[in-house]
């Protein structure tokens, strides 16, 4: 007799918690897991709890796993309210499959068009409908260098063109340091690349190799010296370096082992959990020189096709709350990105943050990453000639040839 | 009574309907299914737009694909080969009734309750320079000794044989053992008479009574050939840079990594002739010895 009496006092104890929040309710999968992420995550979850929504949080280690989570739930018909991908084409097939909620209201009262970065809207509108709403933005070719490793090789000033980058390492060799911090994985190698195709060749020829494929831009001499380049600076890295984590070759940097690091702005949560500041144990060069172009990439949330109004609610609330002002800063402050809106007042940032809102409002220079602009595919196929020059004997001829074959499917 | 005979005729096919099932969906569907989707645009999800060989094409025209089925070539031989060896050793050491043989089998055996991503791990850090083996034996006072096969281009590969025959020689041993153990003692009395070397005996009249148990091994050895994913992603990641890529690896990214199923499901079909292959032969001698 109690223990039913109490059983009924338990069912109506969750009946009415239910109630309490009747508001929308959205299952979000992401892949923020590490300290500094999941804190920054958490930040938006109260501001959807704070705009009356229940926030179901699906955290999945690794975006490859919360990405074949995602697809795989989407094709067996019980999908997220809400899931992360990264901003590149990684969506765009389910967006051709119409398995996707457009959040057009929203961008349309929020004036995307003219707000956001280029890059960004090219990747999240397609056929004139927005199919995402953006989180963060990450720039990816940042040079990272130790204060102390460039006192000891006597470097007086930072690089402000490729050719003294050169010279830097030169010295940092002859100092007996690691000139280039590198973590010979394929990605990174990635990086390295992009760093010297935007640096030496320019927006108009990032853009004609990256977004355009154009055969003849890629069988020129330009591509070529970008090539060499590229290539040259793997005389720099140690040889311990393959297989290396991104995050102990930036270890190297702090430490003041190693001279610099070509990484994404995720490199700056190193410094500061080492207890490290910029300008002072450690400097941050967004480009190497006054109009290099600022290749970005970032986080988009996506709403996966549902008729339920619910749902769509829950949606359109997620796609409003992610965008506000107040949470893209306290995001990108703890996630070490940049907020999407470049209207907001970046003197909270860091001044690492502050280069690159600088840099974000200047409509010319932000363009997208290799992934914004290929599929995943030809990225793949990019990425494995770009490491099989890196690091073996292969003429640069041979990789020119093999980069025009692989971006012609 | 006649319906009891039926019943008794039906039973062991009944029994054998869920496996039955399960071969023809599982197995045999599923193969063709990905036959057809191998000629396919299929992207992130299934297509069905036909577009004949082209995805063939493509995938010999992929430099990482081609080097794959070269590495796992060499993989496959060098492994096959070492593990035969050494397990076939193992087997005749343990056979000649040494002390401690039951923990000595056990310590052999070992490594092969290790599954492969937690070898991986422990032979990359093994071999990485400046750890492992490496710092040991210039701990020992050869300062100058480096063992940088794991970041080597032309090693790299090597050191997946090494770690993958280190685990798997422990099964072949016991496979082994097990046949040598069932070998008729009158044998080695006849030989002991006509005072034939022991080594002779084991190599020339053992070994040939084992083939059985060799082709088991053999069948067994060349499925986890072709199945080489975990070893290689643990270790080496496949790099430096594609420097150790292998065929299955070569599959999983574009399925899921790269949004490329059709690309993906080509490489599975071109994987499956190297089985049906091996597979072949011995199901043709199995049921030829069947048959007599």
């Amino acid at each position: 007799m109690v223990a039913g009496r109490s059983l009924a006092f338990a069912a109506w104890l969750c009946v009415s918690a239910a109630a309490a929040h009747a508001g929308p309710r959205a299952e979000v999968i992401h892949w923020w897991t590490s300290g500094g992420e999941s804190a920054a995550v958490r930040q938006v979850a109260q501001a959807y709890r704070d705009a009356g929504g229940t926030w179901v949080d699906s955290a999945i280690a690794g975006g490859d796993q919360s990405r074949a989570v995602t697809v795989n739930r989407i094709i067996g018909g019980n999908p997220p309210t809400a899931a992360q991908f990264n901003t590149s084409k990684q969506f765009l097939d389910i967006i051709e499959e119409d398995m996707l909620n457009d959040v057009d209201e929203v961008a349309r009262r929020e004036n995307w068009d003219q707000l956001l970065p280029e890059p960004i809207v090219g990747v999240i509108k397609v056929k004139g409908h927005y199919y995402a709403a953006p989180m963060n933005i990450h720039m990816q070719t940042w040079l990272w260098y130790s204060k102390a490793a460039f006192d000891k090789a006597g470097i007086k000033k930072e690089p402000a063109s490729v050719d003294e980058l050169f010279a830097a390492l030169d010295k940092l060799k002859a100092a007996g340091l690691i000139p280039l911090a590198h973590g010979g994985q394929s990605w990174q190698e990635v990086i390295l690349f992009s760093s010297m195709l935007s640096n030496i060749g320019g927006r108009e020829l990032y853009l004609k190799v990256i977004r355009d494929r154009d055969q003849a831009a890629i069988n020129s001499a330009a591509f070529r010296k970008v090539l060499l380049a590229y290539k040259r600076l793997q005389s720099y890295v140690d040889p311990a370096s393959p297989g290396r984590n991104w995050n102990d070759a930036t270890a190297l940097v702090i430490s003041g082992r190693a001279g610099i690091q070509i990484m994404g702005d995720w490199a700056k949560g190193e410094f500061t959990n080492a207890g490290q500041t910029p300008d002072r144990q450690y400097g941050c060069i967004p480009g190497l020189s006054v109009n290099s172009p600022y290749l970005i990439q970032g986080d988009v949330f996506v709403f996966p096709k549902t008729d339920d109004r619910d749902a769509i609610q829950a949606q359109k609330l997620m796609a409003s709350v992610v965008e506000g002002p107040g949470v893209q800063l306290q995001f990108s402050k703890l996630k070490g990105s940049l907020p999407v809106r470049p209207d907001l007042d970046a003197s909270q940032l860091d001044v690492c943050a502050q280069k690159g809102m600088a840099i974000l409002r200047d409509r010319s220079r932000p363009v997208g990453v290799t992934e914004v602009y290929l599929t995943p595919d030809q990225n793949g196929a990019l990425q494995d000639i770009l490491t099989a020059y890196w690091n073996t004997s292969m003429p640069v001829e041979k990789a020119q040839k093999s980069i025009a074959s692989a971006l012609r499917y | 009574m006649t319906a009891r005979r039926q019943l008794t005729k039906i039973t062991p096919y009944t029994a054998l309907l869920p496996m039955f099932v399960t071969v023809l969906v599982g197995y045999i569907g599923a193969a063709v299914w990905t036959l057809g989707m191998s000629m396919t645009a299929s992207r992130t999800f299934p297509s069905s737009r036909f577009i004949g060989l082209a995805q063939y094409e493509r995938l010999f025209d992929n430099e990482r694909w081609m080097l794959s089925l070269h590495n796992l070539a060499l993989y496959g031989v060098l492994f096959v080969l070492a593990c035969l060896v050494i397990g076939f050793l193992l087997a005749v050491f343990i056979d000649q009734n040494v002390t401690g043989e039951g923990v000595l089998r056990t310590v052999f055996l070992y490594p092969y309750a290790m599954s492969f991503v937690a070898t991986g791990l422990v032979w990359q850090w093994l071999l990485q320079p400046g750890d492992g083996i490496d710092s040991a034996i210039r701990m020992l006072g050869w300062h100058d000794f480096t063992l940088g096969w794991i970041v080597d281009q032309d090693m790299a590969i090597y050191t997946v044989v090494i770690a993958t025959v280190w685990q798997a020689s422990g099964l072949v041993m016991a496979l082994m053992l097990a046949g040598l153990r069932g070998v008729d003692p009158e044998i080695w009395k006849a030989a002991r008479l006509d005072g034939i070397p022991a080594w002779r005996v084991y190599l020339q009249i053992v070994l040939p009574m084992l083939w059985p148990t060799v082709a088991t091994v053999l069948l067994l050895l060349a499925t986890a050939v072709v199945k080489l994913y975990d070893a290689v992603v643990a270790m080496t990641q496949g790099g430096p840079g594609t420097a150790s890529e292998v065929p299955a690896k070569f599959i999983m990214d574009h399925l899921f990594l790269r949004s490329n199923v059709g690309l993906a499901s080509a490489g599975a079909v071109v994987l499956l002739v190297p089985v049906l292959a091996l597979l072949a032969p011995y199901a043709y001698a199995r049921s030829r010895k069947e048959a007599a």
